[in-house]
Order: C-alpha cells, then sequence, then structure tokens
C-alpha cells in the first residue's frame, strides 16, 4: 500500500500536526519511508536530512564533503576530492563562441564529458551542437544535432555548439520550488545536487535545453572517473537530479580553462574573466560583432556567439 | 466534544467498510488497480524516471497532464458554490457538499501524480516551508504547493465540520461555514490560475507564454468538473433518497454551456493569433492541427487528437446550449463523456506535449506515454475514486441525517439506501 | 586491471590525437623578436637544419620560378598564381625565412610573416583570441605558431571526422547491465 502511504503524508502536514516544528523526529520517522522511496535503500539519515547547501555551517560543510569523499571512494575506488572553492573576487566569467571557426567535431562535447564525470550508461551530454544551413542562419527549424557525416564541416553549413549559457537573469533560478539553484558571484549558476528534488520545472523554463536530467542510475566506471571535482560542479551525481554545464567550475576557480576551451582544435572558444580588460573575452566583446542567443528573451546570457571572419 | 468526534471517526469508517456485495466488488476492483499501480511504482523508484518515456527533451509528460487535468476538476466545485451560497439557490445547496467533496478528491490526485513525477520523493520535505526551504514568492510552484494545500484544507475541513454537524443533528454555524465555502470561491480560482501561471511565466516555451492561458484553463476547468458531477448526481438519485431535483442538474448543466462557449471562444482566439500572425511561434500550434515536416521526417502524432478534442467539445456545448438536449438525460449524459474527453485530451496532449514539441532547441521527440506511466496513472486515479466512493458511503447516510449519533448504524442497515 | 588501463590508455591516446592538426615541437622557445612563447615549429623528420644540404656549396641557388627536383611532397596551395618558395624561403639563408622587405625571420618567429598579408588574424592572435590557446584564464597561456594548425604550403584547415552523435531519446532505455 505504498501509494496511500505517499499520499497521506503530505495530508497529514498539510493539516498542521507536530511535523513542522520537529525534524529529527520527522526524519527518523520518515527516513525509512524515504529509503524506500529511494528504491535501493542506500540512503541514510545524514544524507535525507542534509539542509541546503547555502545554509550549512562550514563544520557542516566539512562533515557533508568527507561523507561524500568517502561514499565515492567506496564506490569509484578512487581518491575523489570534492572541492568548495568560492568565487575568486572581482571575477565574472564570460565566453565567447566563434561560429566561422566551429567546424562541428564534437571534441568539445566529449572532452566535457570525461572531465564532468557524466553518466555515460545513458551518457548524459551538456554541449548540444547543431548544424545548421548556412542559407537560414541560426534557425531552429533547419537545425540538426544528429548530424554523422564522414567529415566536418559539411558543405553548406555551419556549426552552433549551444550549453549553459550562465544567463544574468536565469530563468531556471527563478522556477526553482526549493532553491537548489542559483547563481554564483561569479556568474555561474550552480545546482546543489544533494538539494534537487528532481520536479524539473528548471528544464521546462530553459530557453537553451541546457540542462539535463538523470533519468535512469548514472553508470560511470571508475576509470572515467575524475577525482578532481567540485561539491556544486563535477562530483557524481545521484539518479533523479538536474545536471548542467557550470563553466568547469572545479577548473575555472582554480584560473584553469574549463574543458572545452581547451579542446577546441579550431581555438573556436574563448573564456575569460569579463571585469579584466586585457582578458580575451573582453577583447573580444570590443573587436568582434557578438550577438547572444534568444536575445529577445532578456536573459541576459554571459555566452556571446560572433562571427571571426 | 473530542468523545464526539472519536465516535464519528469510528463510526465512519465503520460505514466505509461495511457495505452491498456491489460495494465490495467495486472497492475490490480499485483496490486491484491501485496495487498494480504500487508494482509500477515501485519499478519506476528503483530504476529511476526512465521507465517513463520522459526525456530531456520533452521533460513533462502523462503525469504533469493528469495532474493539470485534475486542479481544473478540483476548481470545478465553484460551480455549485456559486448558485448555491451566492444566489441561495435552494435545490443546489444541499448537494454543495458533494462538490467539495470531489474537490478533495481531486486533490489528493494532484498531489499523487506530482508525487510520482518528481526525481527524488524521499526529499519531498524540502518543499515545505519553514521545515524546507520554498521559494516564495519567486517560483509558481511555490505558490502552487501552497494553494492547493490551503484549498484542500478548507474543503476538507468544510466537508468534516458539515457531516460532523448533521451526525450530532445540530445544525451547521452558519457564521463559520458561509465565510469558508465563500472563500472557497476566490481559492479555487487561484488553484487553477497558479496552475496556468506555471506555465505562463516560462518565456522559453511559447506555446504557454500566451495571456490568455489562465482564462482558458479555467473556462476548460468549469467544463470538465461539473460533467463528474452532473453524472454522479444522476447515480446517488437513483441508489439513494438524496433529493436532487431535475431543476438542479439543468440549471448547472446551463451553467456549463456558457463556459464551454467561452471555452471555444478562447481556443479560437488563441488559434487565431498564433495561426494569422503566422511567426516562428505557430511551429508548435501546427504541430498540434497540422502536423510539422523537419529534416525530411513528418511528425502528425498529435493530429487526430487535437481534432476529437475541438470537435467533442463543439458538439458537447451544442448538446448542453439547446435546451432540448439539455434535458433530454441521453444526450446530456453523452455531452457530459464528451466535454470530459475533450477536456482531458486537451490538457494532455493539447498542452503540456505541444508546449514542449519542438523543444527549446527545435528538436522533434514523439513523447508517447509508457506502460509505467499509464499502470502507476491507473493507480492514481483508482485511488481517487477509492476515496471517493468511501467518502459517499459515509456522506450520504449523514447528509440524509439517516445515520447520526443516536440512529447510528440502524438507520442505515437498509437495503435500498447502501449506495453503489 | 591492467587491460582496462591499456584500453583507458589506448582510447586517451587516441582522443587526444585529433586534437591538435600538427602536434607542437618539443620546447617552448622564446622568439626574439616578439617576446612571445611558441613551441618550435613541426618540421618534418630530418628536414631542418635546411643547410645540411643548402650549404651553398653543392646546390646551386636558383632563383628562377621552375618545378622543383626534390620536396615533390610538397603541394603549393597559398596562393600559387602569385607566389612560390622564394617568396617566404630566403634564397640565400635556408635556414631561414624573409619578409617581403628581405628582412629575416627565424622559423620559430614564423608568425611575423604570416601576419604580414594576414594581418587581421595576426592582431587577434596576439591578444589570445585566434587559435587554440591552453593554460590559464588568470595566468600563463601556450600559445601555438600559425603553423600547427596550419600548414604554410596548404594553410586551409582540414576537415575532421567528427566524434559521435549524441543518443536519441528513443534509444535511450532502462540499462539492463546489472546493479552498480
Amino acid at each position: 500500500m505504498t501509494d496511500l502511504n505517499l499520499t497521506q503524508a503530505p495530508d497529514d502536514c498539510a493539516t498542521g500536526s507536530s511535523c513542522g516544528s520537529r525534524r529529527e523526529f520527522l526524519g527518523t520517522a520518515v527516513a525509512s519511508v524515504a529509503m524506500a522511496l529511494t528504491g535501493c535503500g542506500k540512503l541514510t539519515k545524514e544524507e535525507f536530512l542534509q539542509n541546503h547547501f547555502k545554509q550549512l555551517s562550514k563544520t557542516e560543510i566539512e562533515t557533508i564533503i568527507s561523507r561524500l569523499e568517502s561514499e565515492y571512494k567506496a564506490k569509484y575506488h578512487k581518491d575523489v576530492k570534492v572541492g568548495v572553492e568560492p568565487a575568486l573576487p572581482g571575477v565574472i566569467f564570460g565566453y565567447a563562441l566563434d561560429l566561422s571557426r566551429c567546424i562541428g567535431c564534437r571534441r568539445c562535447v566529449h572532452a566535457c564529458v570525461k572531465e564532468n564525470n557524466q553518466s555515460r550508461e545513458p551518457e548524459v551530454q551538456w554541449i548540444r551542437v547543431l548544424e545548421m544551413e548556412k542559407e537560414e542562419g541560426v534557425n531552429l527549424q533547419h537545425s540538426e544535432q544528429y548530424y554523422n557525416p564522414e567529415e566536418v564541416p559539411r558543405e553548406g553549413h555551419f556549426y552552433m555548439p549551444v550549453q549553459c549559457q550562465q544567463c544574468k537573469k536565469p530563468p531556471c533560478v527563478k522556477v526553482c520550488p526549493v532553491g537548489a539553484t542559483w547563481k554564483e558571484k561569479d556568474g555561474i549558476v550552480v545546482v546543489d545536487y544533494n538539494w534537487c528534488i528532481g520536479c524539473r520545472y528548471c528544464m521546462a523554463a530553459c530557453p537553451y535545453g541546457a540542462r539535463h536530467f538523470n533519468w535512469g542510475e548514472p553508470h560511470l566506471k571508475d576509470a572515467d572517473v575524475n577525482p578532481a571535482t567540485h561539491y556544486l560542479g563535477n562530483r557524481p551525481r545521484p539518479k533523479g537530479v538536474v545536471e548542467k554545464c557550470t563553466f568547469c567550475i572545479q577548473r575555472t576557480r582554480k584560473g584553469l580553462y574549463p574543458a572545452c576551451v581547451e579542446i577546441c582544435p579550431t581555438g573556436s572558444r574563448k573564456f575569460g574573466n569579463l571585469l579584466d580588460p586585457k582578458s580575451e573575452i573582453r577583447q573580444v566583446l570590443e573587436t568582434k560583432r557578438v550577438f547572444k542567443f534568444k536575445e529577445e528573451l532578456n536573459t541576459q546570457p554571459n555566452f556571446f556567439y560572433f562571427y571571426g571572419v | 466534544m473530542l468523545k464526539q468526534f472519536k465516535q464519528f471517526i469510528v463510526d465512519t469508517v465503520g460505514l466505509m467498510i461495511t457495505g452491498s456485495r456491489i460495494y465490495y466488488a467495486w472497492v475490490a476492483f480499485l483496490l486491484l488497480l491501485i496495487v498494480l499501480g504500487a508494482v509500477a511504482y515501485a519499478g519506476q523508484l528503483n530504476d529511476g524516471l526512465i521507465v517513463t518515456q520522459m526525456r530531456d527533451q520533452v521533460s513533462w509528460g502523462f503525469y504533469i497532464g493528469n495532474f493539470t487535468f485534475l486542479v481544473g476538476v478540483a476548481a470545478a466545485s465553484i460551480m455549485l458554490v456559486i448558485p448555491a451560497y451566492i444566489y441561495d439557490w435552494g435545490p443546489i445547496k444541499e448537494i454543495t457538499i458533494l462538490g467539495e467533496m470531489l474537490a478533495v478528491t481531486a486533490l489528493i490526485m494532484c498531489l499523487g501524480f506530482v508525487m510520482v513525477d518528481i526525481g527524488r520523493p524521499d526529499r519531498f520535505w524540502h518543499i515545505m516551508p519553514l521545515v524546507g526551504h520554498l521559494n516564495w514568492p519567486q517560483s509558481m510552484l511555490a505558490w502552487d504547493v501552497i494553494v492547493l494545500n490551503l484549498y484542500l484544507l478548507l474543503n476538507w475541513f468544510v466537508v468534516t465540520y458539515l457531516l460532523f454537524s448533521a451526525y450530532l443533528e445540530k445544525h451547521y454555524k452558519k457564521a463559520l461555514v458561509l465565510p469558508l465555502v465563500l472563500l472557497s470561491i476566490p481559492m479555487a480560482i487561484s488553484i487553477h490560475t497558479v496552475t496556468a501561471y506555471l506555465y505562463n511565466g516560462l518565456a522559453a516555451r511559447p506555446f504557454w507564454n500566451s495571456a490568455i492561458l489562465a482564462p482558458r484553463f479555467l473556462a476548460s476547468a468549469f467544463c470538465s468538473g461539473p460533467a463528474v458531477l452532473l453524472i454522479l448526481l444522476q447515480v446517488l438519485r437513483k441508489t439513494t433518497r438524496l433529493k436532487i431535483t431535475d431543476e438542479a442538474i439543468f440549471k448547472i448543466a446551463e451553467l456549463m454551456s456558457y463556459t464551454m462557449g467561452f471555452n471555444l471562444f478562447l481556443t479560437a482566439a488563441e488559434s487565431f493569433k498564433e495561426l494569422y500572425s503566422g511567426t516562428e511561434h505557430m511551429v508548435y500550434f501546427q504541430y498540434l492541427l497540422f502536423g510539422v515536416e523537419k529534416n525530411g521526417v513528418h511528425y502528425n502524432t498529435l493530429v487526430p487528437y487535437a481534432w476529437a478534442s475541438i470537435l467533442t467539445g463543439f458538439v458537447a456545448f451544442l448538446l448542453f446550449l439547446i435546451p432540448k438536449t439539455r434535458t433530454n438525460w441521453t444526450t446530456l449524459n453523452i455531452g457530459c463523456v464528451l466535454i470530459y474527453s475533450s477536456v482531458y485530451i486537451e490538457k494532455g496532449m493539447g498542452l503540456i506535449i505541444p508546449g514542449l514539441t519542438p523543444d527549446a532547441l527545435g528538436e522533434m521527440y514523439v513523447y508517447r506515454p509508457s506502460f509505467t506511466e499509464i499502470a502507476v496513472a491507473a493507480g492514481i486515479f483508482s485511488l481517487g475514486a477509492l476515496v471517493f466512493t468511501i467518502m459517499l458511503k459515509a456522506a450520504v447516510p449523514m447528509m440524509l441525517g439517516e445515520f447520526t449519533i443516536s440512529k447510528g448504524r440502524k438507520g442505515v442497515d437498509h437495503p435500498e439506501t447502501d449506495p453503489a | 586491471m591492467t587491460m582496462r588501463l591499456f584500453r583507458f590508455a589506448g582510447l586517451m591516446l587516441l582522443l587526444a590525437l585529433p586534437a591538435f592538426a600538427n602536434p607542437p615541437g618539443k620546447k617552448a622557445e622564446a622568439s626574439a623578436q616578439e617576446g612571445l612563447q611558441v613551441p618550435g615549429p613541426p618540421f618534418s623528420e630530418g628536414v631542418f637544419p635546411c643547410s645540411s644540404c643548402h650549404d651553398g656549396k653543392s646546390l646551386p641557388v636558383d632563383t628562377k620560378r621552375r618545378e622543383l627536383a626534390m620536396h615533390s611532397e610538397i603541394v603549393l596551395q597559398h596562393g600559387p598564381e602569385s607566389r612560390w618558395c622564394l617568396d617566404c624561403h630566403d634564397a640565400q639563408k635556408r635556414d631561414r625565412l624573409h619578409l617581403a622587405s628581405g628582412a629575416p625571420v627565424d622559423f620559430t618567429s614564423s608568425y611575423q610573416l604570416c601576419g604580414q598579408c594576414h594581418g587581421d588574424k595576426f592582431r587577434d592572435w596576439r591578444v589570445g583570441i585566434h587559435g587554440k590557446r591552453t593554460g590559464s584564464w588568470n595566468g600563463a597561456k601556450q600559445y601555438l605558431l600559425c603553423v600547427h594548425c596550419h600548414d604554410p604550403h596548404a594553410p586551409r584547415f582540414k576537415h575532421l571526422k567528427p566524434m559521435p552523435a549524441p543518443a536519441r531519446p528513443e534509444a535511450i532505455q532502462v540499462w539492463k547491465g546489472g546493479a552498480r
């Protein structure tokens, strides 16, 4: 009679019983139900009761990090490090992509998958490359993302990779009912994978199709695990939560380029600090004609497209 | 007082678990479907939502479609409340409680559909205010959580209080009930408006980002919910001693015909705006009504359903509008079935799917609910039917005054009065 | 375990290779003229130093445009109507290139030569917005020479084989390989 239990629990709380005031009690009592709800019974009490990341104290974060690291070690037999580096001061990240130079080789897609510990089966990809027709310009109704010719670029086509635009006014942040996704000071929109309830409202709200859901249990081989992770970035995610590009937060907060920028063989991707007047991204903004994808929606992305030649 | 309430609960449960053979058969059938749904849901908990056919491209589907439809059904109770309390129309006043019970049932099913749709049901406490972190007032889903639960609480309270008063052979306190019932009118409007705003506020989905979405939701809700009630009232009239006049039923039908006409007008207005202006946003409407072609492939899965919905809605409107067919029981009931189906299709396949197809990057993914989704939905609908059945089983004798604290079970153990 | 490691290493190699059209040279050398750190030019095996054959004694210097006896593997597709080898390569000092003015340019600073005609690309490259760069967005970065991506004799960027397309949503089903 699992269904009856499920539909009665919210009602009981709604009628104003003591549940609102005694979280510990609620936690212990409902944790058993919750364990059944995860289906595999591997939910610990600490994980179940974990609070929202922005409300955690420093010691709580340290406890959670050590718990996560030991869980990952047990699961992947690797010393996975989970960082919580905050945003560097005086930094807002910007990204520019040269549509005249992208050849649609998809090396960025797969470099991202390797760097960010995506599930391989089913494979989650944070970057989608759209093959467009030169005659039509940026026109989604004449786009194709499953192109697979012998060689790229194909005659008469150009390529437009799309990933999270890290908007200044992110619609996904606005709609999340539990505030599991928010915009950090350096402009990166992040997700607390331990707070997300998987309602997928953010996915409906994103105009760029940039958010992806773990429909099934993510499968990641031990050998494929990248042990340098960030709590809000590329640490291995659980089933049933949303994830997306974080501008390689685990790399960029340490001063490195994102993986997609480094791997691009044609140098189409440019990245840097928008607040630094001498940065490459500022050079692009000042010397090239940039446009923003779906600009009319006023999401104000920090991701710019331009035509270098 | 508390002692009497305890007795009330005990007696209510007693009423619910005893009945005729038909009653037991019906309950057993519903329980079977519920178990089926539970088994399917257990599979979903184990493997994740991958067992549904929802994917990144169409990330909401059958579950949320049903949820949206049922919020409309829940809001429909005000079709009884307004004539009964605003216009003080006697024939409906006695049966308003039935509309409120339907609202409670529909809301329980809504909560059920939300629970089965989220990826982490073990984290449902995150959405509770004070205990978790509710992103209010920014998130429309946060608003929805609040108004749906408040409306459920309100209806549940009114129903319980009215029945408890009848049980105690006391007249209910008008000063308590009337304000609450009147409050339920704006609250009913609010639940469906907030649900509409959920979709409306997403600039990313042009099909939903239309100003008349909220009015459309309300119009279709007021058509569909009362259709269930009309059939139910006829059943109750035949199987119990509840006095429901023809007048009451025809009045509800008449009110429905106006909302149906308004619903059709709003649909036409929406279609005109999209198809006449002919911008790129037209592609969603095209997919729904005519099918689209992309990269050499034709996608027209929704077309038969869209036209079926429009046609049945139109025919139902005519049947309800023309007094001759409205007052003929056969055509009236056909009309009820037609409008219910029309709105059901419109809220599911006609709202969720075209809103997400093509997806944000223009991809066409044809979504069809998987067997698991259908089984779980059947389980939830059966749960609702069961809740409604057992509520009626206890409520009707109390409403008739046959079952009270003094008369007890003696007043009710009579074959003719047992509801089916 | 070892097989997995081998396969992993092989896969890494395979994926890393297409990242550069031409792999960079052995070490970064400071270019004397610009002060930019770039790796050495990607010479073919054994072709440098040119003076090992063109020592000024054994081979006569003939500046007439003609079909060459050696270096036949090089197909010139860099404006062949208006230029040929000695427009860039120095006829007297074969271990260097020369600008239009005749001024000598080392192979390690060949970007100066490219930049003569391709000024807009050169400007962009200097500030880091043309071509592949690796390193830190807020610190040291590694440049490449033009010739690391653009073969100077046939500079048009070569087509690549695309990596696999994503899985279609219909194809994504429950993984039947057993629980983790």
